[in-house]
């Protein structure tokens, strides 16, 4: 192990590691901390010029009730949550089809197809925004949830596919000859083999394009406008311009916006972390 | 059921056109469903963006045909000059990929920091990969009042080391990128950490203890022992480090909105600023800047892809 196990160094060290180790958290999280902190002041602490000292009066309940109450919040949220559950589902199950196909069988062109797909995935998003924009325009879809979904069904299907085939490439081989031998037909093998030996890659790309789908900012701009369809990170700004200056509602706002994901990711803090390091370990 | 009684006079068994075609049709219409949508949505806008990058167009009646009008006006061809607007995009984006690779160093020292075994260790590696789970719409927000002027907790840390940047960080336009910057190397650094902890837990310990004996140790054990074994996932790092820089819109659009006086805009964000401006779509005009933007992430792609290859020969 490296570098050198703690236990096998001074007690001196080993003290001090300890003492370092919350401190140096507490400097690397402290922009979170502080829109915490903001987040329970009243407002008049920010009209006084106390940003980073103690709240004078807990006001949390109030804020937080503002942003549930008396804005589009609630709104925004419930389009988040329409856009990325239906958008996981749907580049899962595509991906999921497309892996099997290109992890288990030999065809010519097999390459070609899974390149395109990581090749896909690494293009800038704006060499896609006007095409894709027009053709939302056209199937009347500008400004609907459905519009946002099938675009990111669609461009999130190039991660996930790679993802997918490299984890089916790992899967025992002869256990999917078997059932050919046995003379299973071949959706029965997916269906039955090899589905149920993908549920981690399923549960950690599902817990992934969550992330990644609700944390989304450009399309939204670029598909969506106003309440209507847009989701929570493109409604903060709204939100933003609602309460200008209002930092204690700003902190709240953004504090309801982060949470969903980062309860996600400590629900499924294990699938999420084997998910982003795919790779790192041959 | 009459057809059993017929005597089976041709073994092995006439099959259906779909049975003994079905290992090489099978993958096909697996792969339907998703090279359909992929196609649709990526691979057809790619072409579809060049197209119209040669045309002037306001996104709602005829593209006028312009040839290389929009590129020889970007890139200051004939008796114009260069347009300066991306001019600067395009050195931020350089500023941007050169800076975001701090992001693999400063996350490995992080790794190395915390791979102990002392009590609670998974939870702080669990919160120190935080600020990569949130969005950047937020982090933007958040960093954008850790930068506010006077009020701000940055001006007051300058400030007591007795050193004021005018009108605050994103206020200053030969500051404002580097502000933005490290705002992006925050969540950033947190994914290369959790890369380098992954790939630490899987370096070999009987090379280790075979180096210790040979008397390698600190930094020279780092250098020869430990980094070559982590090469995967300084790999991923690398790619998802230059993507990740040259895709920066969320934080420039939330911090400073391309400003001041246009000193933050990169390509991407100032193709989003054309193409769909206050003052009139100017779609292939934009096009023409995501063509440039493609281009160069197109080097970067082909590197991997070449990368990828090499492993995908070795393998089965």
């Amino acid at each position: 192990m490296f570098p050198t196990p703690i236990e096998k160094s001074s007690r001196q060290w080993q003290i001090s590691y300890q003492l370092i180790l919350p401190l140096v958290l507490i400097l690397w999280l402290a922009p979170l901390l502080a829109v915490a902190l903001f987040s329970i002041k009243p407002d008049a602490d920010f009209v006084n010029g106390n940003f980073w000292g103690m709240p004078s009066s807990f006001e949390m309940f109030n804020n937080y009730g503002k942003v549930f109450f008396e804005s589009n919040m609630p709104k925004y949220l419930l389009n988040s949550l329409f856009i990325t559950i239906p958008t996981v589902i749907g580049a899962v199950a595509l991906s999921a089809m497309a892996g099997f196909a290109l992890g288990v069988y030999r065809f010519k062109g097999n390459l070609l197809i899974f390149f395109m797909f990581i090749a896909g995935n690494f293009v800038p998003f704006q060499i896609l925004m006007v095409p894709v924009r027009d053709l939302t325009i056209q199937m009347g879809m500008y400004d609907t949830v459905a519009g946002l979904v099938l675009f990111h069904v669609a461009f999130q299907t190039g991660f996930c596919t790679l993802f997918m085939r490299n984890f089916i490439r790992a899967l025992p081989f002869p256990l999917i000859e078997a059932a050919r031998v046995e003379g299973i037909a071949e959706w029965k093998i997916f269906w039955y083999v090899v589905l149920p030996l993908m549920k981690p890659a399923l549960a950690a790309l599902a817990v992934l394009i969550f992330t990644f789908i609700w944390n989304d900012y450009f399309w939204a701009v670029v598909l969506t406008q106003g309440p209507n369809a847009q989701p929570v990170t493109a409604g903060i700004t709204e939100f933003n311009s609602q309460f200008r200056a209002a930092y204690h509602l700003m902190s709240a706002g953004s504090i309801v916006a982060a949470l969903p994901p980062v309860l996600m990711f400590f629900i499924m803090q294990k699938h999420f972390i084997a998910g982003l390091t795919l790779g790192a370990v041959k | 059921m009459t057809v059993t009684a017929v005597p089976d006079t041709s073994p092995p068994v006439e099959r259906g056109w779909y049975k003994r075609n079905e290992i090489a049709i099978t993958p096909w219409l697996f792969l339907l469903p998703a090279m359909l949508f992929f196609a649709v949505y990526v691979i057809i806008p790619i072409g579809q963006s060049f197209w119209i990058s040669f045309h002037q167009w306001d996104g709602l009646g005829e593209k006028t045909w312009v040839g290389t009008a929009n590129y020889e006006r970007l890139l200051g061809i004939g008796d114009q000059n260069i347009d300066r607007k991306f001019e600067t995009s395009f050195w931020n984006n350089i500023k941007w990929l050169i800076l975001y690779l701090l992001a693999i160093p400063l996350g490995l020292f992080i790794s190395l920091f915390l791979n102990q075994t002392v009590r609670g260790i998974r939870l702080y590696k669990s919160l120190f990969f935080f600020p990569f789970v949130i969005s950047q719409v937020v982090v933007g927000l958040v960093f954008s009042w850790f930068y506010l002027p006077n009020v701000g907790l940055f001006d007051q840390m300058t400030g007591f080391f007795g050193f004021q940047i005018k009108g605050g960080m994103l206020g200053n336009p030969d500051w404002a990128t580097y502000g933005i910057i490290m705002a992006g190397l925050w969540p950033q650094t947190a994914y290369c950490m959790i890369l380098y902890l992954t790939g630490l837990n899987a370096v070999d310990p009987e090379q280790v203890e075979a180096a210790r004996l040979d008397g390698a140790k600190g930094w020279k054990m780092l250098w020869y022992v430990i980094i070559p074994q982590l090469k995967p996932a300084t790999f991923i790092a690398f790619v998802v480090t230059i993507i990740g820089a040259l895709r920066s819109f969320d934080l420039i659009s939330v911090m400073t909105n391309g400003g001041p006086f246009g000193s933050t805009r990169v390509l991407s964000f100032y193709m989003f600023e054309e193409a769909l401006s206050e003052f009139g779509f100017r779609m292939g005009y934009g096009s023409a800047i995501a063509v440039v933007l493609f281009f160069i992430m197109l080097g970067f792609i082909i590197y991997f892809l070449w990368s990828m290859y090499q492993d995908e020969k070795g393998g089965r």
